[in-house]
């Protein structure tokens, strides 16, 4: 009976010895590898380093930007567990949902840190460091944000740092960055955002189960992105937002060679900084929600008619095409009649007897009227079209998409609107008005191409950047000085429309517009101002800048938007000009 | 007679048991040291002395079993009860002046050394047992004193620390002698169906008198994802270690788990997944063997002893051994609960390893006598 029972033991031990092989056969010999990887998975940790982002300079070689440390809070995974989400939530000062929510998430990762908060202050961290052994997993990370040192002063062209978005994760450049890590998101900092980035490092460490450093596997240097050099000149940008006060409007300036943007400001602007941190804060709501559109690109997004700027290209079209002669006069009484209406000019009295240069020097309607006619409205459009406007200069600030303005012909009116084309639109059209819409940037590029002698560059934002044409007017020397002389005249002749340009320090030419605003004007009893214009360039001799500024609700060209452009180009040639060089009015006249 | 160091003695000596069980120690040791190594060279601090303490343990273990092994086991017999008698009165002591670790009451400090009554209980148990079951037939039936004095009572005791992994060994060898003792097939496949019948009643009245920790464990192992406090994780830690280990090893002093402190009680009650991750299949399977060889060694010595105390006494230390090490190697490998007992020869700690060797000296003192004359 023993012995029986005894042979039944050995053959209880053999089975068992039996099972529990082929359990460890299961987990080591099955299962091995996956179990290997999970143990390395355990004991290594994988820590991006942020690489430090590039400088934004402006042309001068003025910083834009810093680098700044940003602190976040982040917990290992396998450690939160044993968490007490109650007082973390508590230390931390968010919503213990907002805790519960980030834990039970289902694509955490095992060795992946989930990130709690973001843009903690000095006072938080030490804070968090001191009460760290509450809570075993829980680190802070320094990351790198940026501080905008001039604030709001070029905010629509800088741009700022954001998360990353769900779609953005999916670039494979950006694979190595960590979930929440933050790239450009607005103006320069988005569209450069590839060179500026550099590469994150990594650092493998191996760590033990609470998470402590105990020593380091690999190491990979991150790499510092790379430093850009802007066309923007600072200096305007400042001048530019003190001299608009409150007013809303922009301003962009072009080096008329190259297509090089030297200033670009919408007003009224916002501070990046308040988005440094990668936080969506009340302050961000209320930039959007405000009435002022503070984050409206009116450089690239005000398309309204450009007024009498536009009789650049009336002018262009009629020398170039020689419906007219230099000296030709058309008189001025103040008006012409076609049909049933009268097409005023501006100057109630009228201009009598103007040529060219003085139709363009005093902004004569009734001269561009004629001149209009005779040119016909496909005319005009060729010329215009041909000197960047009525479509896209191919600026870009993203995410901000520049519009394309409007210039209207035969055949835009057949398509878009089913009617045919009347001559009194042609005599709109002659002086900036009805169909013709703009933008600002459009107006520098279509200046700037007039002064270099034809050819349109698309704006860029970098510093001796190779100039992209988009495409070229062979303009006759003739025309072009024709044309310059004229405008010089409008700042520093008698009688010219925008004498509050003039500076002391350079020669200024320009040409004032106004957008009228005629129902809102009408309707809210002329509570709303027209839209003032100014084209811009200087020095008359060899142009360095050509610009626009555009104020809304500005009034008259000549009186609210020249002395902002004054102001500019000064700023642009801070450095004063001997007086000998400089030509007075008197000289001139 | 009592001290009598003959050459039979010396000449019958099991240097097999022995040699087995100090092979085991040794590896038990040098897995000691390299669980509770410092996971980096020159970091700050300096090694704990597990294994040095248990270098210490092993040479008192030693000293121990031989003199067991020169005391005639008959003295065991005749004393048997004393013993018994003395280790319900410890398991009393323990319940009122107890050392608490991690809940539960199990240890009486000596001044030098944290003692455990239970690991003496085991072994008086056994003795003590096996001599009532020497004078007494249970072909028919089991007397109700007897289920009180070796089953009610100890395992009442045992619940009260409350020490899960004793009252386990209990009720098993409590069953395994009573069977081997002659127990009716009719009686073992009744008291099979009863406590099959009974199980979800006295399940619920188990669950209510344990301790929350013990809940958890026996949660954890039923579902590991649910993991109240954290038990789960062990079982996962350790089925990591040993799975990582895969054919042969990451090599000794290689492995990561243990040192980093992924895995708890990495010295003590996971020494087997400490070693496993380190020696591989191969290893595990070695180890197995000496294992299979002590029990099967110990089981043939049952078979061979010259009387029915002996037959049963050496049952009893053999089945011991082999429940520690189905427990301990079950749990680390995840199919069975967490429940804290150690690897027999293996795990760190003094008194368990003492113990251990004196009832293998036990069990060579049985092998060794076993052509001598019952008086």
């Amino acid at each position: 009976m023993f012995e029986k029972r005894i042979n039944i033991a050995v053959w209880v031990v053999i089975m068992v010895f039996v099972l529990l092989s082929i359990r460890i056969w299961y987990l080591q010999i099955i299962s091995g590898e996956k179990y290997r990887m999970i143990s390395e998975n355990n004991r290594l940790r994988i820590i991006k380093t942020p690489a430090p982002r590039g400088i934004i300079f402006d042309r001068n070689n003025i910083p834009l930007v810093k680098n700044i440390p940003v602190f976040s809070v982040s917990i290992n995974p396998e450690n939160i567990a044993a968490i007490d989400r109650e007082s973390l939530a508590e230390m931390l000062g968010i919503p213990v949902e907002e805790i519960t929510e980030k834990f039970d998430k289902k694509d955490n990762s095992s060795f992946v840190p989930i990130k709690l908060k973001q843009g903690l202050g000095l006072v938080e961290v030490s804070k968090i460091e001191a009460r760290k052994s509450d809570f075993p997993g829980l680190f802070v990370e320094t990351e790198i944000g940026r501080e905008y040192i001039y604030g709001k002063t070029g905010g629509h062209v800088i741009g700022y740092l954001g998360k990353i978005t769900p779609e953005q994760i999916k670039n494979p450049d950006l694979k190595n960055f960590p979930p929440d890590a933050l790239i450009g998101q607005w103006g320069i900092e988005a569209l450069y955002d590839a060179a500026l980035r550099g590469i994150p490092g990594e650092r493998i460490i191996e760590v033990d189960a609470i998470g402590r450093e105990l020593r380091l596997i690999q190491h990979r240097q991150a790499v510092k992105g790379d430093d850009i050099t802007l066309s923007i000149d600072i200096n305007i940008q400042h001048a530019v937002e003190k001299s608009f006060g409150t007013k809303a409007g922009a301003l962009v300036a072009i080096k008329p060679s190259t297509g090089e943007v030297l200033a670009l400001e919408s007003l009224p602007s916002f501070d990046p900084n308040l988005f440094a941190s990668g936080v969506m804060s009340d302050d961000w709501r209320t930039l959007i929600e405000d009435k002022k559109t503070p984050m409206l690109n009116r450089a690239l997004q005000s398309q309204y008619p450009p007024g009498s700027t536009f009789k650049i290209i009336t002018a262009i079209a009629a020398l170039e095409e020689k419906v007219i002669t230099p000296e030709a006069r058309v008189n001025c009484s103040g008006g012409i009649s076609y049909g049933k209406w009268t097409f005023g000019c501006w100057k109630k009295g009228g201009h009598g007897s103007v040529n060219l240069h003085k139709a363009l020097v005093e902004s004569c309607d009734v001269y561009f009227y004629e001149v209009g006619k005779r040119l016909g409205i496909d005319k005009i459009h060729k010329y215009a079209t041909a000197l960047g406007l009525g479509e896209p200069t191919g600026v870009s600030l993203y995410p901000i998409k520049e519009r394309s303005g409007l210039i209207p012909s035969t055949i835009w009116k057949k398509e878009k609107r089913k009617q045919q084309w009347y001559l009194g639109e042609t005599y709109n059209a002659a002086i900036g008005q009805g169909y013709v819409t703009a933008t600002p940037v459009q107006m520098t590029v279509m200046l700037a191409a007039v002064l270099n002698g034809g050819n349109v560059y698309s704006p860029s934002f970098i510093k001796d950047a190779t100039p992209r044409m988009l495409k070229s007017l062979k303009l006759s020397e003739e025309t072009r000085r024709l044309v310059a002389d004229a405008l010089s005249g409008v700042v520093n002749e008698t009688g010219g429309t925008a004498r509050s340009a003039q500076s002391s320090i350079t020669m200024i030419g320009g040409k004032t517009g106004t957008a009228q605003v005629v129902s809102k004007g009408k309707e809210a009893g002329g509570k709303f101002n027209d839209h003032a214009w100014f084209i811009a360039y200087a020095p008359t001799e060899n142009p360095e800048i050509a610009m626009t500024v555009f104020v809304e609700h500005g009034g008259h060209g000549g009186s609210a938007a020249a002395p902002i452009a004054k102001k500019a180009i000064e700023a642009y040639f801070k450095k004063p000009k001997p007086k000998s060089e400089l030509k007075t009015d008197d000289a001139k006249n | 007679m009592m001290l009598k160091i003959d050459r039979r003695l010396v000449k019958n000596f099991d240097w097999i048991t022995f040699g087995l069980i100090i092979t085991i120690a040794l590896i038990g040791i040098a897995t000691i040291f390299s669980a509770t190594r410092l996971p980096v060279e020159g970091m700050e601090g300096s090694q704990p002395a597990f294994y040095l303490k248990q270098i210490l343990w092993l040479f008192i273990s030693i000293l121990a079993l031989f003199a067991v092994v020169m005391i005639d086991y008959v003295w065991f017999y005749r004393l048997a009860y004393i013993f018994y008698a003395i280790g319900l009165v410890l398991l009393i002591a323990v319940l009122m002046a107890g050392k608490s670790s991690l809940g539960a009451q199990r240890w009486i400090n000596l001044g030098f050394v944290a003692f455990q009554p239970s690991e003496f209980f085991r072994l008086a148990f056994i003795m003590a047992f096996s001599s009532y079951l020497v004078n007494k037939n249970l072909y028919e039936r089991i007397p109700i004193s007897c289920v009180f004095i070796f089953g009610i009572i100890p395992l009442f005791l045992i619940v009260l620390q409350p020490d899960l992994g004793t009252a386990i060994m209990l009720m098993s060898l409590f069953v395994i002698l009573s069977i081997m003792r002659g127990l009716s097939r009719k009686i073992i496949t009744l008291a099979v169906i009863v406590s099959l019948i009974s199980i979800p009643f006295l399940g619920h009245i188990f669950w209510e008198s344990m301790k929350d920790y013990q809940k958890n464990r026996l949660v954890a192992f039923v579902d590991p994802e649910i993991d109240p406090s954290g038990i789960g994780y062990h079982i996962n830690q350790s089925k990591i270690a040993i799975g990582s280990g895969s054919f042969i090893g990451k090599g000794y002093l290689k492995g990561t788990q243990g040192p980093l402190r992924f895995l708890p009680e990495k010295h003590t009650d996971f020494i087997f997944s400490v070693f496993s991750e380190e020696w591989g299949f191969l290893g595990s399977m070695t180890l197995f063997t000496l294992y299979i060889m002590v029990f099967l060694r110990g089981l043939d010595t049952a078979k061979k002893a010259k009387d029915e105390f002996s037959k049963l006494a050496a049952t009893g230390i053999v089945s011991m051994f082999f429940i520690y090490f189905l427990v301990n190697t079950g749990m680390a490998l995840g199919i069975m609960p967490v429940v804290g007992v150690p690897l027999p020869f293996m795990s760190y700690g003094g008194t368990a390893l003492l113990s251990n060797f004196i009832a293998a000296g036990l069990l060579i003192n049985i092998r060794t006598r076993r052509f001598e004359l019952f008086y």
